[in-house]
């Protein structure tokens, strides 16, 4: 149990595995995680990082008989991994709440948008259709959809990608959840749309209190909306840091290559650095440290450590811990010569 | 809605059409005489010329087709003079093997295979439907690889074997039912059932087995969707999850199927109706072509090709009652 009020979602030691017919695929190893009342912790990290699965597990939504999930989810104090389906099934939509990616293929096509709204409001409120309706319109109101009355009967593919997230956003938030989940709520959309989005979250947060834990792969996303970053690779959490020291003090050579990989405008080199080589097979995870078969680095650590033990998330100031063999004098020294990070 | 069921019905005279007139060159393309075929034996060249023209045979094919079209809507007289003889609406000519309209003979074949199809729809959609709903619901378990196992037997089994097989044991070894005679509903109710529970189990087992498939694919598929994710994300039991959200978007192939299925079998059910003394469309059909009865031949096909342009439309519609997106396409 947690003890700190202000923490709406705690997971710790998460675990999920898949059993597939090639073998068990490990998707989130040891996840560990904390996010505050009206706060927003961004995870990060490439495809395939466990970033999605992770979150999905949160929500109860990894209903396949072949994954298994183990270790603890607190939210408002509740344990929810191992706990019955049913209340879990009663908090979401309600008290937590998720938005996705494709808004296009997340809505349903034969349902106008009206209907799907009103059903959200319907599954966990005792009110007449016709509140719930009314209900509808006011948050797609919110949400900035105009002429709500009309645009309450069209169907989902009548509708431009950027309505069809606000119409998600709103879907998500109707019934005033504490907890928003947002998978890669951005990626789908134009990048001009993306901004009106990501305004759209930041306004609503404000306005309901709402945390948000952020699933992307953007990092312009993450210092445009988070308070605190989770860095995972491979399935597991590398880095865990506040949004400032991820950006100004990165301690973990993968953060390294995301922040290198990032394009800049007054960069004078035309190229940009990606990360050498591909992410680990979650079938068959390196023995070591998950990120040393593409680490520039692990040749300056003593006895081959990289490649021999998976190194522990330790602190490296407050609220800061990062995975990584490295001493702290090597890593501010790498840091200093490849300017990396804003320093 | 309405203008996409306009252009649909459109679409559907044209087709109507162009079959009308593949279906008739094709029957004149067949290389014997129509009018030598009207009288047996003991012919002689001036009966064969007088029937010729009696039948307007000796007319160039497109007032051949006019003129059959014609008797379609408005009915038809052949001959003239004395000999003639009335051919009412609508008229789809007259078989000299059988001296009688083909109309008459197709308004009594119709009812049988009506029976018969929509029998057996009922009976393979009931049973295929709820077996491919269990096996979605217990994907991967026990319920589903014994019910795909079952399914893929019975799709496997051709309707000959099936319809034989129950023929020699429920009738000709067991005596479970009579001899099959078959007898109009309304006079016979019970002789009618005797008679038409097998050929009815007979279509279903082979189409109940696909739509086994048809329907655990489909539903399995459709549960991977995104939107599946969200309504379990809003919080919806999977009960509604699965009537409201899934099986609404799953049925539209399942419409699609049926409807030309069914359409298909309307059209006369050939192998069964014959194993089974049924004297529908399928068994009219062949005797006509056995006999080389050209008109009747003619009047089949194009009966059982209006039945699938109009399953055709009906489907169209149903799809976009069902699916929003085919609306405005």
């Amino acid at each position: 149990m947690t003890n700190d009020a202000n923490v709406i979602l705690e997971v710790r030691n998460l675990n999920v595995e898949f059993t597939t017919e090639d073998g068990i695929v490990h998707a989130v190893n040891n996840v560990s995680y904390k996010v505050e009342r009206g706060k927003t912790l961004a995870i990060v990290g490439e495809s395939g990082s466990g970033k999605s699965v992770s979150s999905l597990a949160v929500m109860g939504l990894l209903t396949g008989t072949n994954s298994k999930i183990s270790g603890e989810v607190f939210f408002n104090g509740k344990e929810l991994v191992g706990a019955d389906p049913e209340e879990v099934r009663k908090l979401r939509g309600d008290e937590m709440a998720m938005i996705f990616q494709d808004p296009l293929s997340a809505l349903h096509p034969y349902y106008t948008i009206g209907d799907q709204l009103t059903e959200a409001v319907l599954v966990h409120n005792k009110v007449k259709d016709s509140e719930a309706r009314i209900r509808a319109a006011e948050m797609l109101t919110k949400v900035g959809i105009p002429s709500v009355e009309q645009r309450m009967d069209d169907y989902p593919h009548q509708l431009s990608g950027g309505m069809r997230q606000r119409v998600m956003i709103a879907m998500a938030l109707i019934n005033g959840p504490e907890l928003l989940i947002a998978d890669e709520p951005t990626t789908a959309l134009d990048v001009t749309v993306q901004a009106q989005i990501l305004d759209l979250l930041r306004e609503l947060q404000k306005e309901f209190g709402t945390a948000i834990v952020l699933i992307t792969h953007d990092l312009g996303v993450v210092a445009d909306l988070a308070d605190e970053v989770l860095v995972m690779y491979g399935g597991s959490a590398v880095e865990r840091a506040p949004v400032r020291e991820i950006f100004y003090s990165p301690q973990m050579p993968y953060t390294w290559g995301l922040l290198a990989s990032i394009p800049q405008i007054s960069a004078k080199k035309a190229q940009l650095d990606p990360i050498p080589g591909a992410p680990p097979s979650l079938l068959n995870l390196p023995k070591g440290c998950v990120f040393a078969p593409r680490c520039t680095f692990k040749d300056q650590v003593a006895d081959g450590a990289c490649a021999s033990h998976f190194p522990e998330l330790l602190e490296v100031s407050k609220d800061h811990a990062a995975r990584c063999h490295l001493t702290e004098t090597q890593r501010t020294k790498i840091r200093s010569e490849r300017k990396i990070g804003r320093m | 809605m309405f203008p996409y069921i306009v252009r649909r019905v459109f679409v559907m005279i044209l087709m109507l059409t162009i079959l009308s007139i593949i279906t008739f060159l094709l029957f004149n393309a067949v290389p014997t005489d129509p009018a030598m075929l009207t009288c047996g034996k003991t012919c002689t060249p001036e009966i064969v010329a007088a029937n010729r023209i009696r039948l307007g045979l000796d007319q160039p094919l497109y007032v051949q087709y006019i003129d059959w079209i014609k008797g379609i809507f408005v009915g038809r007289t052949y001959g003239s003079g004395s000999a003639t003889f009335e051919c009412s609406t609508p008229c789809l000519g007259y078989s000299f093997r059988n001296g009688e309209e083909v109309t008459t003979m197709i308004v009594d074949a119709i009812p049988v295979t009506l029976y018969l199809a929509s029998g057996a729809f009922v009976l393979w959609m009931l049973v295929g439907i709820s077996a491919g709903i269990v096996a979605a619901k217990n994907h991967g378990k026990w319920q589903d690889r014994a019910i795909m196992s079952v399914s893929l037997i019975g799709y496997s089994l051709p309707v000959f074997f099936v319809g034989l097989l129950l023929l020699i044991f429920a009738i000709v070894r067991w005596n479970f039912l009579p001899y099959p005679n078959y007898e109009s509903p309304f006079e016979d109710p019970l002789a009618f059932f005797q008679t038409m529970l097998l050929p009815w189990i007979t279509l279903a087992i082979l189409y109940a087995a696909y739509y086994a498939r048809l329907t655990r694919s489909q539903l399995l598929e459709i549960m991977g969707e995104d939107y599946i994710r969200t309504a379990r994300a809003k919080g919806l039991s999977e009960r509604v999850v699965f009537r409201k959200h899934a099986f609404r978007a799953g049925l539209t192939p399942i419409v699609t199927s049926a409807g030309l299925d069914l359409a298909g079998l309307l059209g006369g059910a050939v192998i069964t109706e014959y194993i089974f003394s049924l004297p529908g469309l399928g068994r009219l059909a062949i005797g006509a072509v056995t006999e080389y009865d050209l008109p009747t031949i003619t009047a089949t096909v194009l009966v059982a090709a209006v039945f699938v342009i109009v399953a055709n439309l009906v489907v169209d519609i149903l799809y976009a009652a069902i699916d929003p997106r085919v609306r405005l396409t």
